[in-house]
């Protein structure tokens, strides 16, 4: 039989696939790792600095000085730059100062970037199986309630019953988690309503338990628990400052979930199953029990971000002791793209921006909540590197972000 | 010819159209027989429900006692039954359509279910006011307003999804818009200007959120968390920073309830359904104009088809992406309607983080209503019965944790969900960006 | 009416799908747009009806110069297309679909007026011969009736140029006799008609005029009674080609795959495959032959542990597998080529090397226990390149980026090579480049001669002619007939898949 001049193994089907053939044809040599690090880096940093700008806008046209400046603009109208360069400045150095301005500074930073880093986890190793996990939030308060309750409940001696704690929160925050898992994979209810709905359930559940003897000290009415065992608190490891052995659990479960979805037969099943699902399901992979278990694993990073909590910088479990953690635990996991190392620079960087925050609103009263639209623009901008693109004329090494939005009801 | 069903190794692999009907008639059996496990399995679970009515409600109540139903606030029109006759009859329908569901599965087995509930809620509700004077319509015209913004958030859902845009920015559209409402009524001095403003605050988060998804085709749950994040930060930085310091921009006041002619001085029905504020209204007509408009008219035709199929829309020429932008933006001002009616139908005031969750119990609640704003409506009106019994609850002295029932409308949405929303279905094309050439 | 195209060019990143293309048809006119898998005849199609936007050239209306922004202005002008896949809405009545961008109403609110719509898809519908009942539900619809609906679509907007895209491919035989029929009495009516098709039968059958389009280009022009089937094919591939694979006589042994009374339901809840029995011995093969969605999704999914069987019994070298789930039937033996290779046979973004043990990478030699063993891997995807030709730049690309023969090429070398037993191929070689399904055939073969028995599914008559050892030809979920050796004709297939069960056939 004769053989086919088209059969050089290249050629693209033009006519009925033409985005699958047109990429064959400009193979491109892969760029140096260098080039394609600093190509990754471009949206996540312009993506910061963008959000940056848009606050120091929103802190300059909240500030009376700075409106009556402007108002008189024709007047004076060096007085309403210098006015609003001032008020920025001020605010801005505030926060510098108050994330890695000195010793004690970078010491809060680093607490609390510890929740933040392991909830981001549970949140991107979730996106990882292309499951949108909104209920970090829910899988703290869990692991901080269980944490909490070991911690001041089990009188055993000191490194057994920090381990316990752990354990004990990793286990609730992985239960929580693994509802919507189960619920995902055995009925198709998508993870985004239910663990919206385990966030609420979870809250209504630690404000219960804060009603109890089982928590509270007796003779209280105030809704704070009994304090923490001293042999049950993480330990410090500097002295004078506040940071604790937490931020290195932190460090270790980035370690491990690294290890786990670039080494493992397990990683390698999760992302088969997040990048296609149809694919897994031929090669013999079970979607719905490493849906559930993806779930139940990113549950269990939350509940142990939950759990060093109580047991490390508060020493008492309240009900705002999570506050909106695990939502910041989404920003942080898309501005780190969902990879472990950048999980931790990015949990870093808004450990550090909460830090600062609350100097920044000690020193020149603009409130905290300015850290929270910061972020919602942040994620904004890391979403759409078309943005990114568009406003600074760059080109980015990007692929457009992933889709979760499968329909609702059905999985 | 060399058939192999003739060489005798493959007996069956031919046709012989008189076995196989016998072979069609086991395949179907089979398909038969599950459906009827399922109908069997329901009318178990009634059972069930209808013995544990008793068992809980009926068993240990003195006969002698009864249970008193307030039918209104003006007059004393009241309704007295003995306690534990009426739960035995509830209980004893229940029972008997469970068995009679086993014996032979009934049809419309999903409305006998909501019939199910509805008579063991009665019983429920007669034994926890045995023995006291029960505010039924005080209840009911509670359950009218809570279920208000719910029904008009999932209308936002429903307006979104149906042009095939996730939107899980309800709560945070309605923060912002009762923010932005509460602040212009009380700047202005017009409720009228703040709903109106507050409208537009959704509308214009909505535009957002189009803009994202629908242009740069970010995901849409992403640019949906983006904008709750952002609605959240900026109205409670907004709150702390001009609030706070102005009060008087704070102090919206509310709507007044108004009574319709005739339709109002309707015994019992008219005082909860027709003795309201504007919003209450509001939802009356619009939830069914919305189904009207969407199932009968040009408009709702090329929404769905763009929801359903956007590229058969596109070859007939309709614009999807204007159609998605359209349908977003529309469903931002529903959102931005319930969101002002937090502080100008109800509170009277914004306070940080007032929606409390209300946006996402409006996505539970556009799912049950399987996309269909009048469906949207009737699982409000249920939302809306759940939260009030709540409260009625506490009063009546039961012996629940307010904690648990503050919970208890979010685990019936986890149920709703896993069992009900495998059934349902949603526009085909929900969340998936247009790509056009 | 003429529509002309002159010097049309379209081009996609990195590929030109048409290149100065000229082409023109007038009314009453059938011209057949003939070309292989990827020759760009869609393309070139949807840059007529508005979808794409041309980068070069002019479309032509009765001599006036028009541009067509959207498949709105195409229609506006007359023109509408039946696409290959329906663009019909399934929730929709027929009615709705009909009138949707087209609507009747009344009143300010637009009230969508069905009377109007209906009596005129009534009236056309006579007109045309073209029955479809205007309030079903499409997605109750069966495909041929579809169609119907799809034409009466174009026809509702009063198209005076029908493009029908590869409309036979889904249609049984009769159903495509009833479609001929209907495209000739549409021409005697005066429509115009461009029918895009890489069926040399069809073409001779209803084509005025026949235009040939290779790789991007109009290669030929030519006429039905100026031409044969061998020419034509010539023109398409560009030389002459048999699709015969050289085999030697099948050599059947022990029973392999057994299937015994197997009835599997479809998504819908209908069943799809209807006690079905049948044996695979090793070093032969079987292919089921038949048109598309007749139960072969289902049979296949249900042999490989995808589909949970209604009844029946399923056994592999004499054990039963009925139900096992598929990594099981991977280490018994079972190699899988499924019929979807995009969706489910590759995740697109892995590399090559991954994609190579998608189904064995916990397998003893890739994996020690939970730790992969990623040398092995790409050890593995390097020998295995090199082994079935895959042309990559490096077994580190991600799959998703090479071509389809190439992305084929990597599912049939993982999968050959655990094959041992029996290999299930679905619509292996389907829009793949001559070359390649040459290729593939002859590994088809080899792996057969090799002992190991052999399930190929196929639509295409030709691939059927070509592998089978012996045939079984499928039809609403029962197989029609069971052909073996000089039995396996074109004709007698051809009859049994229109579900003619003739005595003959038996």
């Amino acid at each position: 039989m004769t053989v086919d001049d088209t059969s050089d193994g290249r050629a693209p089907d033009p006519g009925e696939h033409p985005d699958a053939g047109g990429t064959t044809q400009q193979e491109s040599p892969t760029p140096p790792f260098w080039r394609r690090a600093f190509d990754s880096l471009k949206v996540p940093v312009l993506a910061v600095f963008s959000a940056l700008v848009v606050g120091a806008l929103l802190i300059m046209f909240t500030d009376e000085d700075v409106l009556y400046a402007w108002a008189r603009f024709f007047n004076d109208p060096l007085r309403a730059l210098e006015r609003s360069a001032t008020t920025v400045w001020e605010a801005y150095s505030a926060l510098l100062d108050g994330a890695v301005g000195s010793p004690a500074a970078i010491s809060e930073s680093l607490l609390r970037a510890t929740p933040l880093i392991l909830a981001g986890l549970a949140v991107a190793f979730a996106f990882k199986a292309a499951l949108f996990n909104i209920g970090a939030n829910g899988q703290m308060i869990m692991g901080a309630m269980f944490a909490a309750w070991a911690g001041f409940s089990l009188d055993i001696p000191g490194p057994l019953v920090i381990l316990a704690s752990l354990v004990v929160g990793t286990l609730a925050g992985a239960v929580w988690g693994g509802i919507a898992g189960v619920l995902k994979a055995t009925t198709g209810a998508h993870e985004v309503i239910t663990t919206i709905m385990l966030n609420f359930i979870a809250g209504f559940l630690l404000a219960y338990a804060l009603t109890t003897d089982a928590f509270l000290p007796s003779g209280t009415g105030n809704p704070v628990s009994k304090p923490i065992l001293d042999q049950a608190r993480l330990p410090r490891f500097i002295s004078g400052e506040r940071v604790d052995l937490g931020i290195f659990l932190a460090l270790g479960a980035v370690l491990l979930i690294w290890w786990v979805l670039e080494r493992s037969t397990f990683g390698f099943q999760v992302k088969a199953v997040g990048l296609n699902p149809h694919a897994a399901r031929y090669a013999g992979m079970k979607v719905a029990t490493i849906t559930a278990l993806t779930m139940a694993i990113a549950g269990g990073l939350a509940g142990l971000g939950g759990a060093t909590i109580p047991i490390g910088p508060t020493g008492t479990l309240t009900a705002g002791i999570i506050g909106f953690l695990g939502f910041d635990a989404i920003a942080v996991a898309l501005l780190g793209k969902s990879n472990p190392f950048g999980v931790l620079a990015a949990g870093l960087l808004f450990g550090a921006l909460n830090a600062g925050a609350v100097t920044m609103q000690a020193e020149t009263q603009i409130p905290v909540d300015i850290v929270i639209v910061i972020q919602a623009l942040i994620i904004l901008f890391v979403a759409a590197p078309a943005l990114v693109r568009a406003i600074y004329r760059v080109r980015t090494g990007d692929a457009e972000s992933p889709l979760f939005t499968s329909s609702w009801g059905s999985g | 010819m060399t058939d192999t069903s003739s060489s005798g190794t493959q007996p069956e692999a031919s046709v012989s159209t008189g076995t196989k009907s016998t072979d069609k008639q086991t395949a179907d059996a089979a398909v038969a027989a599950e459906a009827r496990r399922r109908a069997t399995r329901r009318g178990i679970i009634w059972l069930f429900t209808g013995v544990a009515v008793i068992w809980l409600f009926a068993i240990g109540v003195d006969t002698s006692i009864s249970s008193t139903f307030d039918l209104s606030t003006t007059t004393d029109l009241t309704l007295t039954v003995p306690s534990a006759a009426t739960v035995w009859v509830l209980g004893g329908v229940i029972v008997a359509l469970g068995v009679l569901q086993i014996v032979r599965p009934l049809g419309a087995s999903g409305y006998l279910s909501v019939l199910v509930v509805i008579l063991a809620v009665m019983a429920f509700l007669t034994w926890a006011g045995r023995d006291q004077a029960f505010s039924l319509v005080g209840m009911l015209q509670s359950t009218v307003t809570r279920a208000t913004p719910l029904a008009l958030g999932a209308l936002a859902g429903v307006l979104c999804e149906r042009s095939g845009v996730v939107n899980i920015a309800i709560e945070g559209m309605m923060l912002f818009s009762a923010f932005l409402a509460a602040f212009a009524a009380s700047a202005s001095g017009s409720l009228w200007v703040g709903m109106a403003v507050g409208v537009f605050g959704g509308a214009a988060l909505a535009w957002g959120h189009a803009g994202l998804s629908v242009t740069y085709k970010v995901d849409q749950i992403i640019s949906g968390t983006a904008i709750n994040f952002f609605a959240t930060g900026i109205t409670a930085y907004l709150a702390a920073s001009v609030l706070t310091s102005n009060p008087q921009l704070n102090r919206s006041g509310t709507f007044d309830n108004w009574s319709l002619p005739l339709l109002g001085d309707i015994p019992f029905i008219g005082e909860f359904l027709f003795d309201n504020n504007i919003y209450v209204y509001t939802m009356y007509v619009l939830l069914p104009l919305v189904t009207w408009m969407l199932f009968r008219s040009r408009w709702g035709l090329r929404v769905r088809s763009v929801g359903e199929h956007p590229r058969a829309a596109d070859t007939v020429g309709i614009n999807v992406l204007r159609t998605r932008y359209h349908s977003v933006i529309l469903g931002g001002m529903a959102a931005g309607l319930a969101g002002s009616f937090l502080p100008l139908g109800s509170v009277g005031s914004f306070q940080e983080d007032m929606t409390a969750g209300r946006g996402f119990i409006a996505l539970a609640v556009m799912i049950f209503g399987r996309w269909n704003p009048v469906g949207a409506l009737g699982a409000a009106l249920l939302f809306g019965f759940a939260e009030s019994l709540n409260s009625k609850l506490a009063i009546l002295g039961t012996p629940i944790p307010s904690e648990f029932l503050l919970m208890a409308p979010y685990v019936v949405t986890l149920f709703v969900v896993a069992g009900f929303g495998g059934r349902a279905r949603p526009p085909a094309a929900d969340g998936q960006p247009y790509e056009t050439n | 009416m003429k529509v002309e195209l002159r010097g049309i060019t379209k081009r996609f990143p990195g590929v030109t799908a048409n290149e100065d293309v000229d082409l023109s048809v007038s009314s009453g006119e059938v011209l057949a747009l003939l070309g292989e898998n990827g020759a760009g005849k869609s393309t070139l199609m949807n840059v007529l009806y508005g979808l794409y936007h041309a980068e070069e050239g002019e479309i032509l209306l009765d001599g006036e110069p028009v541009t067509f922004e959207s498949p709105a202005d195409a229609l506006a002008a007359g023109i509408g297309m039946v696409h290959q896949h329906f663009m019909l809405v399934p929730v929709f009545t027929v009615n709705e679909n009909l009138m949707l961008g087209n609507e009747v109403t009344r009143g300010p609110l637009g009230k969508l007026d069905f009377e109007a719509s209906r009596e005129r898809i009534v009236e056309l519908s006579r007109r045309y011969n073209l029955a479809v009942d205007p309030d079903a539900l499409v997605e109750n619809l069966p495909v041929g009736v579809q169609q119907r609906a799809e034409i009466l679509k174009a026809l509702y907007r009063d198209a005076d140029l029908l493009i029908l895209d590869e409309p036979t491919a889904v249609l049984t035989p009769s159903e495509v006799t009833e479609l001929e029929g209907i495209i000739s009495a549409l021409a005697e009516a005066g429509k115009a008609i461009i029918l895009i098709t890489h069926k040399l039968g069809e073409v001779m059958r209803v084509a005025s005029r026949i235009a040939v389009l290779r790789r991007g280009r109009v290669v030929g022009e030519t006429r039905p009674e100026d031409t044969d089937e061998q020419h034509l094919a010539e023109m398409m591939v560009g030389h002459a080609v048999k699709l015969v694979v050289d085999k030697t006589e099948a050599a059947p042994a022990e029973v392999v795959l057994s299937v015994d009374g197997l009835s599997v339901r479809d998504d819908r809840g209908f069943v799809a495959v209807d006690d079905l029995d049948f044996e695979v011995r090793s070093g032969e093969i079987l292919a089921i032959a038949g048109v598309q969605g007749n139960g072969q999704t289902e049979l296949v999914e249900s042999l490989c542990g995808l589909r949970t069987p209604l009844t029946g019994v399923v056994t592999l070298d004499g054990a039963d597998v009925t139900g096992a789930p598929p990594g099981d039937l991977f280490r018994l033996g079972l190699g899988h080529v499924p019929e979807d290779r995009q969706n489910d046979g590759l995740v697109g973004p892995f590399p090559v090397a991954d994609n190579m043990v998608l189904n064995t990478f916990n397998w003893e030699g890739f994996a020690s226990g939970p730790v992969r063993d990623r040398d092995a891997v790409h050890d593995n995807a390097t020998r295995l390149s090199e082994e079935f030709d895959v042309r990559t730049p490096s077994v580190d690309t991600p799959a998703g980026t090479l071509s389809g023969g190439n992305q084929q090429k990597v599912i049939v070398a993982r999968e050959f090579t655990h094959a041992q037993r029996l290999l299930i191929a679905a619509q292996p070689t389907r829009g793949l480049d001559v070359g390649s399904i040459q290729y593939i055939h002859a590994r088809i073969v080899a792996i057969r001669d090799a002992g190991a028995a052999v399930l190929v599914v196929s639509a295409e008559l030709d691939e059927v002619l070509a592998l089978a050892d012996r045939v079984a030809v499928m039809s609403e979920g029962r197989f029609v007939g069971m052909l073996e050796g000089d039995r396996i004709d074109r004709n007698t297939i051809g009859l049994l898949m229109a579900g003619h069960a003739t005595e003959e056939a038996r």
